[in-house]
């Protein structure tokens, strides 16, 4: 890697730099802790904020889009504890185990921390000063990239989740993590889940967060045998960068799902590796997107063994000048024989001021594998509405009727019944108020 | 008064004219078939009248009930009572032939200010009519005409049209594509819904559908008019001859 000599730096740069400066005394973690703090900020303020010559960050210019970096948010009071409550509410059919994290801090009394055999629960800053075992032994090692937004999420953690399912365990309630943003601020938030040998869980991620610029990081660890289902939920005011780090061991069955609308600017980018054989995964996604929103998915797939099957198929809607960033990467390791990849994304521009940008690539050093990839951007099929027209549908009925069956497409993908209706619902909720 | 009339239509699309003064009367109860060669301005006929966009009506009218149709869009249309069935059925994924039917059938309803069915009312409507059809649960709950094959994308027409119950049904060559049992089941689910309150239009370029749906009156069209109208029994002179006079006619 070439380093880029920079002399000036952004207002927002310059910002970060004096956060990290001020905060870093006082960030959860000394030792290792801190050592990966600093070589994690060195390399982010040597790169700078990634803008359109970075490869990866090409559709979404950190640089430009991001005028000011906010300053850390302050501890939660209890009215802003308090705004959390709700929303889980789409999913409470499901009874999820409800933990909260709101404005950066790990909320204990508004988290469902009730005992379970073969589950461990804590808050992430805690587990940080304590030098937690589990945590040192994985945060900042799931998945290695120089990523400049994980960079930073590692530089200014604060807190997060801690999730240990031990081997074997089947977690019966979903988890739903909340995070909420009530301060015109910053945060950094950090979980990590270890799901042992042979143990199942379903994680429902649920981002609503008003104009908090977030910077959040998942880093997860799949077991032998291990099922995860995972979903994302984003309603983001304010920039939202999102970073899932997953490594997956064998015969797993991996389903990672991220739904955003009402999102300013979000950046939910994904590095998944199968580092076991014979895993199966569906990674997908659904972005709605109005007004100017841009609502960027980016991901790494890396087939590191064989026999690896996965599935990854991202859709958007987009209206007025709202802007969708697909980036898909699929890497077959050498010796990942028989690997089985196809990758879809396709875009539905209701304007003609929006913007769907597709980037697929492949990357194979496997010769006995099968991968694919297609990409569509386009308006509904004006054929397809004559054909609802002449049977008496208003137009935008049909249209309403062509839009969900697009959406409903994809999210019926997801694994469960559950998690597809609250997200059909949300979908169509949308749809309507798009009137 | 006539049910349809059409007067002098001229019609252009992509400033090619395909019809070039077609004047056509349909009565209340007839079943009036329209035959002619490849590029007469048939499937034309159809589109302007369901009220398909890039067709440029140029001159003319067209008089549903005595009411101009002509600057309605597609769906006002249909529901006053117009039915297209569709030469090639469109699929539409994503959208269950149920819901398919039960959007459109409570649309029209709507716009006609009527109530919306009822959900048990709907389903014994639709098990009726798709059971006549030969037209299973399974089917029901696909989406609409995805991997159905040609014989069962027409038959999901005609239970669209049962579904409907329009006043006028146009239908654009369904025998095309169908095999001799598959062209009888969409002729009997014809059958079943004429009516004295009920007129067809039946565009074909064969005789043999007209063994099935037996017209009462036979339109000729060549190059974008009709130029001789007669019997049945004309049908069966245009198998036995052709259609070459014809094009000499027009011409």
């Amino acid at each position: 890697m070439t380093a880029e000599v920079r002399t000036i730096k952004t207002a927002a740069e310059q910002a970060l730099a004096e956060t990290y400066a001020k905060a870093k005394g006082t960030l959860p973690g000394a030792g290792t802790i801190a050592t990966l703090r600093d070589a994690a900020f060195r390399q982010f303020d040597a790169q700078g904020l990634p803008h359109r010559r970075v490869e990866e960050w090409k559709y979404t210019d950190l640089r430009a889009l991001v005028r000011d970096a906010k300053p850390l948010a302050a501890p939660p009071d209890a009215s802003a504890k308090a705004t959390a409550g709700k929303i889980a509410a789409p999913f409470s059919a499901l009874k999820p185990r409800q933990l909260t994290v709101v404005d950066g801090m790990f909320v204990a009394d508004q988290s469902d921390l009730t005992a379970e055999a073969g589950l461990r629960i804590g808050s992430m800053s805690e587990a940080l000063v304590r030098g937690d075992a589990l945590v040192a032994a994985h945060v900042g090692k799931v998945f290695e990239t120089a990523d400049p937004a994980l960079a930073l999420n590692t530089s200014l953690m604060g807190d997060g989740a801690v999730i240990h399912v031990a081997a074997g365990t089947q977690v019966a309630r979903p988890i739903a993590l909340i995070f909420a943003g009530t301060q015109d601020a910053a945060v950094f938030t950090r979980s990590l889940v270890v799901v042992d040998k042979g143990a199942t869980v379903t994680l429902i991620e649920i981002h609503e967060s008003g104009s908090t610029q977030v910077n959040t990081a998942l880093e997860l660890v799949a077991g032998e045998g291990a099922r995860v289902d995972h979903l994302k939920i984003t309603r983001a005011g304010a920039l939202h960068l999102s970073t899932l780090l997953a490594r997956i061991g064998a015969r797993t069955a991996f389903n990672s799902f991220a739904f955003t609308r009402d999102s300013t600017l979000v950046r939910n980018q994904s590095f998944v590796r199968f580092a076991g054989g014979n895993t199966e995964a569906a990674i997908g996604g659904l972005s709605l997107l109005k007004g100017k929103e841009h609502v960027d998915n980016t991901l790494v797939i890396e087939h590191a063994a064989v026999g690896g099957v996965s599935r990854e198929r991202f859709r958007s809607v987009l209206e007025e000048q709202g802007r969708a960033v697909f980036q898909g990467k699929i890497i077959v390791a050498p010796g990942a024989q028989q690997t089985d990849a196809k990758m879809l994304s396709n875009a539905l521009l209701l304007s003609d001021d929006a913007e769907a940008d597709n980037k697929p690539e492949l990357e194979i050093f496997a010769d006995d594998v099968q991968c694919g990839h297609g990409a569509t951007a386009g308006a509904l099929d004006e054929e397809l509405l004559f054909y609802l027209r002449a049977r008496g549908i208003p137009r935008q009925e049909a249209e309403a009727l062509l839009v969900q069956a697009f959406v409903g497409e994809v999210i019926d993908s997801l694994p469960q019944d559950s998690l597809r209706e609250p997200l059909m619902n949300a979908a169509v909720e949308w749809l309507r108020a798009r009137g | 008064m006539p049910l349809l009339e059409v007067k002098n239509l001229h019609v252009e699309i992509a400033d090619k004219t395909i019809l070039r003064g077609l004047d056509l009367t349909i009565e209340k109860g007839q079943v009036a078939a329209i035959m002619g060669p490849n590029g007469s301005g048939k499937s034309t006929l159809a589109h302007v009248l369901a009220g398909k966009a890039n067709y440029i009506v140029t001159q003319g009218e067209v008089l549903f009930n005595g009411e101009n149709i002509l600057a309605m869009e597609p769906d006002q249309r249909a529901a006053k009572g117009l039915f297209l069935a569709f030469q090639y059925p469109m699929e539409i994924p994503g959208v269950a032939t149920m819901t398919f039917l039960r959007t459109a059938v409570n649309a029209q309803r709507k716009a006609r200010g009527e109530a919306e069915l009822s959900t048990p009312e709907f389903m014994k409507r639709v098990r009726e009519a798709a059971g006549q059809l030969g037209i299973n649960q399974e089917m029901l709950r696909r989406a609409v005409n995805v991997g159905f094959s040609g014989g069962e994308k027409k038959r999901n027409e005609i239970l669209q049209m049962a579904m409907l119950q329009p006043k006028l049904a146009v239908l654009d060559e369904t025998d095309s594509g169908l095999d001799i049992d598959a062209l009888k089941v969409a002729a009997e689910g014809v059958n079943r819904l004429r009516s004295p309150e009920r007129s067809f239009v039946v565009i074909t370029h064969y005789q043999r559908l007209l063994n099935y749906i037996v017209p009462d009156v036979v339109h000729v069209m060549s190059k974008g008019r009709v130029v001789r109208t007669g019997g049945k029994e004309l049908a069966l002179e245009l198998e036995a001859k052709g259609y070459a006079q014809y094009q000499d006619e027009a011409a």
